[in-house]
């Protein structure tokens, strides 16, 4: 990590940043998820407005050989419009709740997209070509009488501007009472599950009008409810393996080829609280927000309101590693209870090489913790260090006593400003990190 | 206004009685002194637990007003109160605040909850020398007549009626506020229930509580959604003028009917 010393640190530079520069956010424009594709090439975001954003990264130039290519805006949709539930005389946000794309398997992108509601799969083309030369129409675009076309003429293709479309392939609607939170695509790329807070529903890409319920949580008597499904994922390699995560601070394992309706957990993930931190935030904050994978698939990871949390998963009765994100924040639960802070719920991401982890914290502050090294380090994302190639400089909280110069005190925090969203390429160390309505683009500075 | 100071406010209302705060056995006479002023500055453990309830209670009425409530949210807030509610019967506290149906301590009276966010070994400390034991005798009755003066202030019925007609007063009809004090005391008449989740009628189906609340809703629902911060920051002020305020309003709607028959 930069400033740490050591030949292996990463020394992460500012490369780009999206969005408007107002201080007034318009609330369509808070960005609500941020996701790469397979190979990295796209980075997708989605916003409370309902709009997809797929920025491209450019062929890296072989002049420049000390950067990489630049991500520009390759294509944006109306992925979903605000509905009403007349039922319950509710509105219906069209807020993107999550972006998961689909592996490559021709010329076509495809991903699939949600709300609290629905869910979508997109066919994001490219059309650099079109048909030139038809002779069966004036020049007005009127149709010819037919009996005055003599000769039969092929039309020919021709270049073109590049145009990228994008196009609702199929609609996954009317299967969730309670609001989505999660999607996940399996690893055998024909199914996907969703998780809302009391079910999940496992899905085949190809079939929009049923879905088989893997999961209920729901009691019989809704008074009896105590915990709510908070996020759940597919296992990268075994088809039949999944997780979720509840608002009580436990992750179940299921399998699926045990009995159609998951309910009973393969195995249970919980870490016994610590009894001299108990009071009454404490269940509050071991709500998970987050669950992710490792790309090996041998571990995952948790994100809870001040830590994150690495799992094997064959060990059930306690995580392997612990990384306090923002523990000076646990004197302030109070206030953070007062103003709903405690309720943010904070995603988490893995590198490539499952050798870092990133979360992001308050204040446009994001964690980065180095599981090989220990080390760990606090990054800002902000317009003050706008210049290609600047190296970000570490940030550090101070909790209470003297402040140093260049620390900042817990009280002076800007609890608005908050990264919620943030994303790791697959294989090059690019990050995208989204604060309320901006996406950065951080990368390794290259020598 | 609003949210940004209200979180400030609260960032003091946590820092606020730190400092005052002792748990050691006291040995000199400076010590003492110092501790009983710190004393008087820190309210009690359990007026800071009432003041979490209030205020979670408050959390749950706000959320069925917006637009769909977070469930996930709800379930967490819900599960606090249900929380302190256990404490509290088994304290005996619950069928003190019940009896003087004082659960609706005006805002104004929101206090440091500090203690509440420290961890459990430290709690247990301080319960057991519940502020004045480890005093010397000397000093035990000015203590008890401080926080016996605290938990009659807390459950007053002066207080309690505060919190809802203020909320509602600026906004809201007459009637309404009839309503929401109905629909406050059915949240926390289940609460009263001895049956161990009582809690549970907020969930009994989100669409049908949604109802219940409707006719409250009416009034609020043209209104836009007002963060709870900016309805907290609404209380202090009401306090002194309360009765006076009342009228006032009447007057005015009074006044309004008046014009429009008078112009019809």
């Amino acid at each position: 990590m930069a400033g740490a010393g050591g030949g292996n640190d990463i020394q992460w530079c500012f490369s780009q940043v999206k969005g408007a520069v107002d201080d007034d956010v318009a609330e369509a424009d808070i960005i609500s998820t941020v996701e790469f594709n397979h190979s990295g090439e796209l980075l997708a975001t989605g916003d409370k407005g309902g709009r997809v954003v797929i920025f491209q990264q450019e062929q890296e130039n072989k002049t420049q050989a000390h950067s990489r290519g630049e991500y520009n805006v390759y294509s944006t949709f109306q992925s979903h419009e605000p509905e009403f539930d007349y039922l319950k005389s509710l509105e219906i946000e069209e807020k993107i709740n999550k972006i998961r794309w689909l592996p490559q398997k021709n010329a076509a992108q495809f991903l699939l997209s949600t709300n609290d509601k629905t869910i979508k799969l997109w066919k994001i083309s490219e059309r650099d070509k079109r048909p030139e030369g038809y002779n069966l129409k004036e020049e007005d675009g009127r149709y010819r009488d037919p009996t005055t076309v003599t000769t039969l003429r092929v039309p020919v293709f021709r270049p073109m501007d590049l145009m990228v479309e994008a196009s609702p392939r199929r609609i996954f609607a009317n299967a969730h009472t309670y609001h989505i939170n999660s999607i996940s695509i399996n690893s055998d790329y024909e199914t996907y599950l969703s998780a809302d807070d009391l079910r999940i529903n496992l899905w085949h890409l190809e079939i929009t009008d049923r879905s088989f319920n893997i999961v209920d949580i729901k009691p019989a008597n809704m008074e009896e409810l105590t915990e709510v499904i908070t996020a759940a994922e597919f296992h990268p390699n075994s088809c039949n393996t999944f997780v979720y995560s509840s608002s009580k601070g436990t992750i179940r394992l299921c399998d699926m080829r045990a009995s159609a309706l998951c309910d009973r957990h393969s195995k249970l993930f919980e870490e016994p609280e610590d009894p001299s931190n108990r009071s009454f935030f404490s269940e509050i904050i071991s709500s998970i927000s987050d669950v992710k994978f490792s790309h090996s698939g041998r571990y995952m990871m948790t994100r809870d309101y001040l830590s994150v949390k690495i799992w094997d998963l064959n060990m059930e009765n306690r995580p392997v590693e612990t990384y306090q994100v923002h523990e000076y924040l646990r004197s302030k639960l109070c206030s953070l209870y007062e103003n709903d802070c405690i309720f943010d719920k904070f995603e988490c991401c893995w590198n490539g090489s499952d050798s870092v982890v990133m979360t992001g914290s308050y204040n446009n502050f994001f964690r980065m913790f180095d599981r090989n090294t220990k080390r760990d380090i606090t990054l800002e994302a902000s317009r003050e260090n706008n210049k290609p190639r600047t190296v970000l400089k570490p940030r550090k909280v101070c909790a209470s006593g003297k402040r140093k110069k260049d620390e900042i005190s817990v009280d002076s925090l800007d609890f608005n400003k908050k990264i919620l969203h943030t994303a790791w390429h697959p294989k090059e160390n690019i990050i995208a990190v989204a604060t309320t309505n901006n996406l950065y683009i951080f990368q390794d500075k290259m020598n | 206004m609003g949210e940004e100071e209200g979180l400030r406010q609260a960032q003091l209302l946590d820092t606020m009685f730190v400092r005052g705060l002792k748990r050691k056995c006291f040995d000199g006479e400076e010590d003492i002194e110092g501790t009983l002023a710190g004393f008087k500055a820190i309210p009690s453990y359990n007026l800071q637990r009432q003041s979490l309830l209030d205020m979670s209670l408050v959390k749950l009425q706000l959320c069925h007003m917006l637009v769909e409530p977070n469930l996930c949210r709800s379930v967490l807030i819900a599960n606090t109160v249900r929380q302190i509610q256990e404490e509290m019967t088994q304290d005996g506290t619950w069928q003190m605040i019940n009896t003087q149906n004082a659960g609706h301590a005006s805002l104004d009276r929101l206090v440091s909850t500090d203690i509440l966010c420290r961890s459990s070994r430290e709690q247990t400390e301080a319960k057991h020398s519940p502020g004045y034991s480890t005093f010397p005798k000397d000093f035990e009755e000015t203590q008890s007549q401080d926080s016996s003066e605290i938990m009659s202030a807390v459950s007053s019925g002066q207080a309690p009626r505060n919190l809802q007609s203020n909320m509602w007063e600026m906004e809201s009809p007459q009637e309404n506020r009839g309503n929401f004090q109905k629909s406050l005391d059915q949240i926390f008449e289940t609460l009263e229930n001895k049956s161990p989740n009582s809690v549970e009628d907020l969930f009994s189906e989100v669409d049908s509580s949604y109802y219940d609340l409707d006719t409250m809703l009416t009034g609020m629902m043209s209104n836009t959604k007002m963060g709870h911060c900016d309805v907290l920051e609404t209380f202090p002020s009401q306090t002194t003028t309360n009765s006076n305020s009342n009228c006032k309003s009447d007057l005015n709607e009074l006044d309004h009917i008046v014009e429009i028959l008078v112009e019809s």
